[in-house]
């Protein structure tokens, strides 16, 4: 009988993902009420000596594939090996997170092991011995609530930076197991890879996230949001029309067609409140907005509202925060 | 080079949501193309257009989604698949066996679709389907190049970009900025009521409800409530951005 609930490990840079962490914790919970084992699976290069540390959030076992052929992700080493854990080990749910890889490995997952999966995924829940899974559907406009009654393992992405992570119990070590790394046939060659150097947080994983928009109206403006980002430690976002206005790239779009981020504050800035931006950050746990228009929508939603022209307002917020954070 | 394109009809992305019986309401709700599929039908004919070839667009659902597939032909794709699954009660498995099963009767090089519809968002039709016919897949393409055997595609990654090469026959998910769709021109919609549309049931592939039976049970649809507006400040900026600092460290306590 399928049994225990793992976890995608996500590694990058050397470093556990965050959503890892919230992962082990939401698996903890349920796997202590259905009597079963949390185990995690990590892949890649350099990455075993990550692996104990994760009984500190409740992992009981680490499986642990290790190899030179997984240094660089590509969808089919990282399908291969960890389908194969998944496998011989039969566990009754495998969770990831909904990144670009742990969405990625998810859907080939799924299909490989005959299951079904539920994406994006805000809560978990065990009811009558069964995982249920809470998801946003229609960009957050409605919300399900889904179970896997019979398919073996029970898949789930669940959205980064929403699950708490509880307080780690300090020293604790999960039993590591080294598994082969058979990474099979890859057919992605990876030619090149380029990164943004950013000393910021990455955007979905982001405690704060300052946005602006149309009212930032042009490309050289946008280092006001920045000087205000680093004091407070945030990620720049954007909404749509920043983005298609050609003054910011796609990749920091919040919205229906960008990014969904759930930060604990959310500073908009010159944002309308397009209801596709709505659904991409409507989930955050304060969000505050500044805006020149008193009609504006995202005075809506926003927490705190200032209404004033952003150029004056965003310098002396900025000069707030540096204040009350000294 | 011949081109499938996997395509799903979704709400209008400005569509409000209501729900009737316990489930989402399509009354009054217009539809269109997803999005993102758009931009894989677009980079589908711009493929065509440099390499010569045809373009395929495949669709599941009832009669209704025809639309969505005579807007792809009146773009410029050349034939259209429908496939009735015969049932509401669909997943992403179903979706995937069915497409997978309509496609493998086709003879094709490159199957492209969105990486996620903007309805139920989940990101997994193109990765089943590519699962299930064995062949390689590239995720959130930017930049797509074909040439003989292989594609190079430009895809987003955390952080950055990566440059993938995959042999084809493959299966690429569009990303937004891949290309601008246009607009069907009158001639284009004129010659698409003349296009091949072929429909399909589950039986003429081979398939039966229990075939493609949904792995994913849904519980219970449901309204989020709404969210309530706050406190909002009008003044001179160096006193309302005061009083938001502080509200934010002493009320909201996030600072």
């Amino acid at each position: 009988m399928a049994k225990g609930i793992f976890v995608f490990a996500e590694v990058k840079d050397g470093k556990v993902k965050k959503v890892t962490y919230e992962l082990l914790c939401a698996a903890r919970k349920a796997a202590n009420e259905l009597g079963e084992e949390v185990c995690a699976v990590m892949a890649g290069k350099g990455v075993s000596g990550l692996a104990a540390a994760l009984g500190e959030y409740g992992a009981d076992k680490v499986f642990v594939a290790e190899s030179d052929a997984l240094e660089k992700f590509t969808t089919d080493a990282f399908t291969n090996v960890i389908g194969s854990i998944l496998q011989e080990q039969q566990p009754s749910a495998f969770l990831l997170g909904f990144s670009i890889r742990g969405r990625d490995l998810a859907a080939q997952l799924a299909q490989r092991l005959g299951t079904g999966a539920a994406s994006d995924c805000i809560n978990i829940e065990v009811e009558n011995g069964q995982l249920v899974f809470t998801r946003p559907i229609y960009a957050g406009k409605a919300i399900i609530k889904v179970t896997i009654p019979e398919a073996r393992p029970a898949i789930a992405t669940i959205r980064p930076n929403v699950l708490p992570i509880d307080a780690p119990a300090a020293g604790k070590t999960a039993e590591v197991v080294a598994v082969s790394a058979n990474v099979g046939d890859v057919r992605q060659v990876i030619k090149d890879i380029v990164l943004q150097v950013s000393s910021r947080p990455e955007l979905t994983e982001a405690d704060i996230i300052v946005s602006g928009g149309r009212g930032m109206k042009g490309p050289e403006n946008f280092p006001i949001l920045e000087t205000l980002a680093d004091v407070v430690g945030a990620a720049v976002g954007a909404s749509r029309a920043a983005v298609d206005a050609g003054w910011v790239p796609q990749s920091i779009q919040v919205g229906q067609t960008g990014k969904t981020v759930s930060p604990t504050l959310y500073i908009a800035c010159g944002i309308s409140g397009a209801i596709q931006h709505l659904a991409g950050m409507g989930s955050s746990k304060c969000i505050v907005a500044v805006n020149k228009d008193p009609e504006a929508n995202i005075f809506k939603v926003a927490d705190f509202g200032i209404v004033g022209d952003l150029f004056n307002v965003v310098p002396i917020l900025t000069a707030e925060f540096k204040k009350i954070l000294a | 080079m011949k081109i499938l394109v996997l395509l799903k009809q979704t709400f209008d992305t400005e569509a409000k949501i209501s729900i009737e019986g316990g489930k989402i309401s399509r009354s009054g709700v217009s539809m269109i193309i997803n999005a993102y599929d758009e931009f894989a039908v677009e980079e589908a004919l711009k493929i065509k257009e440099s390499l010569g070839g045809e373009v395929t667009v495949i669709s599941t659902g009832d009669d209704g989604v025809q639309d969505a597939l005579r807007q792809a032909l009146a773009m410029g794709a050349d034939k259209a698949v429908l496939i009735n699954p015969g049932t509401d009660d669909v997943d992403e498995f179903t979706t995937a066996t069915i497409l997978a099963k309509a496609v493998s009767g086709m003879e094709y090089d490159l199957i492209l679709a969105g990486w996620r519809a903007v309805d139920d968002g989940s990101a997994q039709v193109a990765g089943r389907v590519a699962e299930i016919l064995g062949i390689p897949i590239a995720k959130l393409a930017a930049k797509i190049d074909v040439e003989a055997g292989k594609a190079t595609a430009t895809c987003e990654i955390e952080g950055g970009t990566e440059v993938i090469e995959i042999p084809l026959p493959a299966i690429i998910t569009a990303q937004k900025g891949l290309n601008e769709p246009r607009y069907p021109s009158m001639k284009g919609i004129m010659q698409a009521k003349k296009k091949p549309m072929d429909k399909k049931g589950l039986g003429d592939l081979g398939l039966d409800a229990g075939a493609v039976a949904a792995k994913v049970k849904v519980l219970s649809v449901s309204l989020p409530a709404a969210r309530a507006a706050g406190k909002v400040f009008d003044g001179e900026p160096a006193d309302t951005a005061a009083a938001v600092v502080k509200a934010l460290r002493e009320e909201a306590k996030v600072i």
